[in-house]
């Protein structure tokens, strides 16, 4: 227990990385993703740009990426990083993974939170004259607003979880402090420490989505 | 003056699967509508009724045909044109379709925001709207918040907002009550007279077209099949179809269960004699009956009231003398069309 309130400042200070790569991870594959679930959305047969080849293209790749286990994506998408101009380790080299990974997840998460949205309501937008890229980007987002709080609530649960992982590629994180003050040196109450913090930082994101989600959802 | 007409049209959709034929939704269809009419098209599910109200606004496009409305042909306009045109029509749904994300009052704004109105003008106008539907106090309700006449009448306000000339509505009252019903058509009857807007109506309701309608077009399997005054094609159904279709909304004429019944109750003949004012007086049926010495009851019957006019079937039950009978049902049925059916057998 002494030993833990010697590692205080060094939890501190990985609960920090852990919070900065997965806040930036949410900025850059939040986005990503909107823009790769709208595209899924839109090109679908019968939505408002159907295109077979576009949606087949987009729906393989994401099938292709998805199911990989996080812990060998990272490892695997370490020379396209460096083809890329990024560095092959440390936090930049986790955010651009964990990008990429949540992309893909994110991406499904807006498609399917767009399609509970009434066919009969698109409709209606476009009886009004509205035009189907107003419909796409301004209506439809708003009308799924509240099931994608909630989708972008389960997500930032995983990214957590993926930058647990980062410790791998010496981002830091509480996944390495973990590891390396806990784990290796037969200390549970420095693992437990860690995990406890996480446990937190899930249930306060956890919460906000929620009472975000029912606010918009008035119920 | 002819607002919407149809020259021809067909609509054909892909086939739902490889190697099935393609659906041909609208078959070869002419159709007129004048300005300031109401026109209603009934027909049974899936014969092409909403396929047609979609080709108006053109949220479909005919595959052959010409759609033109106010003298322009719009099956060949583009994107931009064709959403200014929507401006010009407004739409209504059995489902009411609002935007549950925004406010009545924001519903009704949406297609002036659309339609790049300044504020202040699309705040008057929402204001006016609402209060037209009287739902001015439900500015700031949800659509979950409103009953489904409400949600009806926001509906409407927002097929209003840009007061377009044509109003389309697709089974507007088929998931309202029948009080609720009559109060949205109500509506729609003064959207038509104080507004002067041409209201296109499909719908499965007698109801909707008795009140509403000035002329009733009959869909089946994408043609039309009968048009004409309303009364003159509920009264005298010539299709066999519009005859089915006309009894299943009406239903004064005994059939199935409910005519065995009769029959079990009643062990002389049961005929059905078809009443129309200008033709056939219920006077005169019961008179002829009397005449030759046959006894009858009353069983089972319907007078409908269309635009002041009267039509509905009488179901008697005869007995007595088989041949008094049979002298009396020749006579009546000389002038008053006859329907017979013998479940017995």
């Amino acid at each position: 227990m002494d030993r833990l309130v010697d590692l205080l400042p060094q939890l501190w200070a990985a609960t920090a990385e852990t919070l900065y790569v997965a806040s930036l991870s949410l900025v850059f594959g939040g986005l990503a993703g909107l823009f790769v679930g709208l595209a899924l959305y839109a090109t679908r047969p019968g939505s408002l740009f159907p295109n077979r080849f576009l949606f087949g293209t987009i729906n393989v790749v994401v099938n292709f990426f998805r199911p990989i286990p996080f812990v060998i994506l990272l490892v695997s998408v370490q020379p396209l990083a460096r083809a890329l101009g990024l560095p092959g380790i440390g936090v930049p080299f986790a955010i651009f993974a964990i990008t990429l990974a949540s992309l893909f997840a994110i991406s499904r998460i807006v498609e399917q939170n767009l399609l509970t949205v009434r066919p009969g309501v698109i409709e209606a937008a476009r009886a009004t004259g509205a035009s189907r890229t107003r419909i796409l980007f301004r209506l439809l987002p708003r009308e799924a607003l509240g099931p994608l709080i909630l989708g972008y609530t389960f997500i930032v649960v995983a990214l957590v979880d993926m930058t647990a992982v980062a410790g791998a590629v010496a981002a830091g994180g509480l996944g390495e402090f973990a590891i390396v003050y806990g784990f290796k040196q037969f200390n549970p109450a420095v693992t437990w420490a860690a995990v406890l913090v996480i446990i937190v930082i899930v249930q306060v994101v956890q919460f906000t989505g929620n009472a975000l989600a029912r606010r918009v959802l008035r119920r | 003056m002819t607002l919407i007409r149809l020259t021809g049209v067909t609509k054909t959709f892909p086939p739902p699967a490889k190697d099935a034929a393609p659906v041909v939704a609208v078959d070869d269809i002419s159709l007129d509508v004048a300005a300031g009419e109401v026109c209603g098209i009934i027909g049974y599910s899936g014969a092409g009724k909403s396929t047609v109200l979609r080709l108006v606004n053109a949220l479909e496009t005919a595959t052959a045909g010409t759609v033109e409305i106010d003298g322009r042909d719009i099956t060949h306009l583009r994107e931009r044109e064709l959403r200014e045109l929507r401006g010009d029509i407004g739409m209504i749904f059995q489902q009411f379709n609002l935007f549950d994300s925004r406010t009545v009052a924001k519903n009704v704004a949406y297609p002036l925001e659309v339609a790049r109105r300044p504020r202040a003008e699309i705040a008057a106008r929402v204001d006016e709207l609402l209060r037209f539907v009287g739902l001015a106090d439900k500015a700031r309700s949800y659509p979950e918040q409103l009953s489904g006449g409400q949600k009806q009448r926001v509906g409407i306000a927002r097929a209003l907002a840009t007061s377009p000339r044509i109003l389309l509505a697709d089974e507007a009252t088929s998931a309202l009550d029948p009080d609720t019903t009559q109060e949205v058509l109500a509506l729609l009857k003064r959207i038509n007279e104080e507004l002067g807007v041409t209201i296109l109506v499909i719908t499965h309701e007698m109801d909707v077209i008795r009140t509403l309608a000035d002329r009733v077009v009959v869909m089946e399997n994408g043609r039309i099949i009968e048009s004409g005054e309303v009364f003159d094609v509920l009264s005298a159904p010539q299709h066999a179809a519009t005859k089915r279709f006309v009894a299943s909304i009406i239903e004064d004429v005994p059939v199935g269960d409910q005519l065995r019944t009769l029959h079990d109750r009643h062990p002389g003949r049961i005929v059905t004699f078809t009443i129309r004012e200008g033709d056939v007086t219920q006077a005169d049926v019961f008179a002829a009956l009397s005449t030759h010495g046959a006894r009858f009851e009353l069983v089972h019957g319907g007078i409908n009231d269309i635009g002041g006019r009267v039509f509905g079937h009488l179901t008697l039950a005869l007995s007595g003398d088989a041949e008094a009978v049979q002298s009396a049902i020749d006579a009546a049925s000389s002038f008053a069309p006859l329907i017979e059916e013998d479940t017995r057998g």
